[in-house]
């Protein structure tokens, strides 16, 4: 009872976190399961935008500009992955691993050599970050401000999402992803159309790195560790929950829920004690298990097929002996 | 319209499976052309298509489309004047989409891909009355995902987008190899149709002669990366598959025993 109770006290902030990482979690669903790349690049682009808010909100930017300028460096490290991926021939996951690995220094370099920088509430050098503003703006707690956000922009990503990938464009870049002979044959430049997409990616996972940057009010070089993992898990909790036949629209709100789902086992196991270290090796292994269950099944029903198989052998030889 | 001159191709050149597809390929295409080619496993067919849609680049050579020199130019750029189809039914379709997103992608072959909406209304008309000639009962099964389809409706479909945009060459490779003998001749039907319909030039790669002789003006039958053989007109239409065994055995100066040639 009184673990439900801390459960249903924290959910608010898993709602908000669900969210906000949710929308990394899209940038993940748009390279691994549309564009079919598993896009290492996530780890270091998370981390690039929680460091540029952290810095430039630090140094006294407004935060909108922050996040603004977040996004456009999130582009740019996609677009970096695209023409090393596409125009140089490197394999996606290694073009992406090289990205992320120039982005760690990248990252020191904004942060001024520091590891983190903080965003400071009060005292002399306190600055307002986006939900800042927002609760002054409207007069409601950081709680209510940090949900409505995520809901809101949650809300504006599906719906654009939906628009963009019904558009010529976008059904090209869905097409680039199942099938690059045909594109090709149609007259697509698969090239352009897999750089599109890991800069709209990108974008979306620089976006999420700055929001948390701000919610926790701090940016650290190491933010972005395991990221491409923790959008893996989202995805999958999402298809787990919601199948995988439903229209596109369904498919990209499922991977929110996964994402909140996500933070609400995290809460749940942390409340019930769980070294909090431990929890970047819960979550592979939650991705594991799920990535596993389709070839378990597979394997299951093969040895079903096979046992009934010799069963039909043996019922034919006793017979014969008979 | 078309010219291959002295067209080359090597696959894995210096290594130990270097493999010779193309050895000096000469042909000369001319408009409305329906060339069927032939010729035993490893020949160069599909090779030879494969350097006109730019799938590959050759080692050296030439090839015009038009008049122009494309030699050099990328696949995707190329396919503005190129409709094809392939021999595998699952290479033509993005499985994952809906039958009317790939015919709408076909529509836009050569046209710029802007933010205007994917499918327009307008358009499912038109490829709901395109459709309906197949008799697969796919004009109904728009927003249906390809995956769910046969290999022969898959194949029926990827016609239709190869040829939604009146393409300067069609390009057929075996692409009915993989079906079944009824589905197979339902779906050679109706390329003829299409291509007597839209006066298309067309080259067809098929392992049946009897095939090879009864469509098209114009038969060539290639054998170790060479074309060897180029009949059109009266002297191919006379044509019998005895003809096209005996030219086999003067060429290769041994009985003919190919695995994939069909006899009948
Ligand atoms: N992508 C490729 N890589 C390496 N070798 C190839 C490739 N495509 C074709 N070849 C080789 O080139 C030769 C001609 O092949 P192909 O044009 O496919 O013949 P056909 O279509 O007449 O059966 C064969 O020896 C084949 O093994
Ligand atoms: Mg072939």
């Amino acid at each position: 009872m009184e673990l439900l109770a801390s459960i249903m006290k924290n959910l608010p902030d898993a709602i908000s976190l669900g969210l906000v990482w949710g929308i990394m979690a899209i940038g993940v669903y748009i390279t691994f399961k549309v564009l079919d790349i598993a896009d290492m690049t996530v780890d270091g682009t998370f981390a690039l935008g929680g460091c540029m808010v952290a810095a430039t909100v630090a140094a006294g930017w407004n935060p909108v500009l922050s996040s603004l300028l977040a996004i456009l460096c999130g582009m740019v490290a996609g677009f970096v992955t695209g023409i090393l991926h596409t125009k140089l021939k490197i394999p996606a996951i290694l073009a992406g691993i090289l990205t992320m690995l120039s982005l760690y220094s990248v990252n020191l370099m904004i942060l001024g050599g520091k590891s983190n920088i903080g965003m400071s509430q009060f005292g002399e050098q306190s600055v307002e970050t986006i939900p800042d503003k927002i609760a002054a703006l409207f007069g409601i707690s950081a709680k209510v401000t940090n949900v409505s956000i995520g809901l809101i922009l949650a809300i504006v990503i599906i719906m654009g999402l939906y628009w963009f990938f019904g558009t010529e464009q976008g059904c090209l870049i869905r097409a680039t992803g199942i099938n690059e002979a045909m594109v090709k044959a149609q007259g697509g430049n698969t090239d352009s159309m897999k750089i599109v997409g890991l800069i709209i990616a990108n974008g979306f996972v620089a976006l999420s790195g700055a929001l948390v940057a701000q919610i926790q009010r701090y940016g650290d070089v190491g933010m972005g560790t395991g990221t491409i993992v923790i959008g893996l898990a989202s995805i999958i909790i999402g298809e787990v929950i919601f199948g995988t036949k439903g229209s596109f629209k369904i498919r990209i709100a499922s991977v929110f829920f996964g994402s909140i789902i996500y933070r609400v086992i995290i809460a749940v196991v942390l409340l019930l004690g769980f070294n909090p270290n431990n929890l970047k090796l819960l979550t592979a292994v939650l991705v594991i298990a799920a990535l596993s269950v389709p070839v378990v099944r597979e394997h299951i029903s093969e040895k079903k097929r096979i046992n009934a198989n010799m069963k039909k052998y043996e019922e034919v030889d006793t017979n014969v002996g008979a | 319209m078309l010219v291959l001159k002295d067209v080359c191709k090597t696959f894995n050149r210096g290594s130990a499976n270097e493999k010779v597809a193309l050895q000096g390929v000469n042909l000369n295409v001319q408009d409305g052309d329906f060339i069927t080619v032939i010729g035993g496993n490893g020949a160069g067919k599909s090779t030879m298509l494969n350097m006109i849609s730019g799938a590959f680049p050759l080692d050296s050579g030439l090839i015009k489309i038009g008049g122009e020199n494309v030699t050099n130019q990328p696949e995707h750029i190329r396919a503005k004047r190129i409709g094809r189809v392939f021999q595998d039914p699952m290479k033509g379709t993005a499985g994952d989409m809906w039958i009317e997103e790939n015919l709408a992608i076909a529509m836009r072959r050569g046209k710029k891909r802007g933010l205007k909406w994917g499918v327009t209304k307008e358009e499912r008309e038109l490829y709901k009355k395109l459709l309906a000639p197949f008799d697969l009962g796919l004009e109904d099964r728009l927003q249906t995902k390809v995956s769910l389809l046969s290999g022969g409706q898959r194949q029926a479909l990827t016609l239709l987008m190869a040829t939604i945009q009146k393409p300067d060459l069609l390009l057929l490779d075996e692409h009915t190899a993989a079906l079944d003998p009824k589905t197979a001749a339902k779906v050679l039907a109706m390329t003829d149709e299409l291509i007597k319909e839209n006066k298309l030039t067309a080259i067809m790669v098929t392992h049946n002669m009897k095939d090879a002789i009864k469509y098209g003006n114009r038969l060539i039958m290639m054998m170790n990366g060479k074309i060897i053989y180029d009949v059109s007109g009266e002297e191919k239409s006379n044509l019998k598959v005895s003809d096209l065994l005996k030219k086999f055995e003067i060429s290769t100066g041994e009985e003919f025993a190919n695995d994939r040639m069909m006899l009948v």
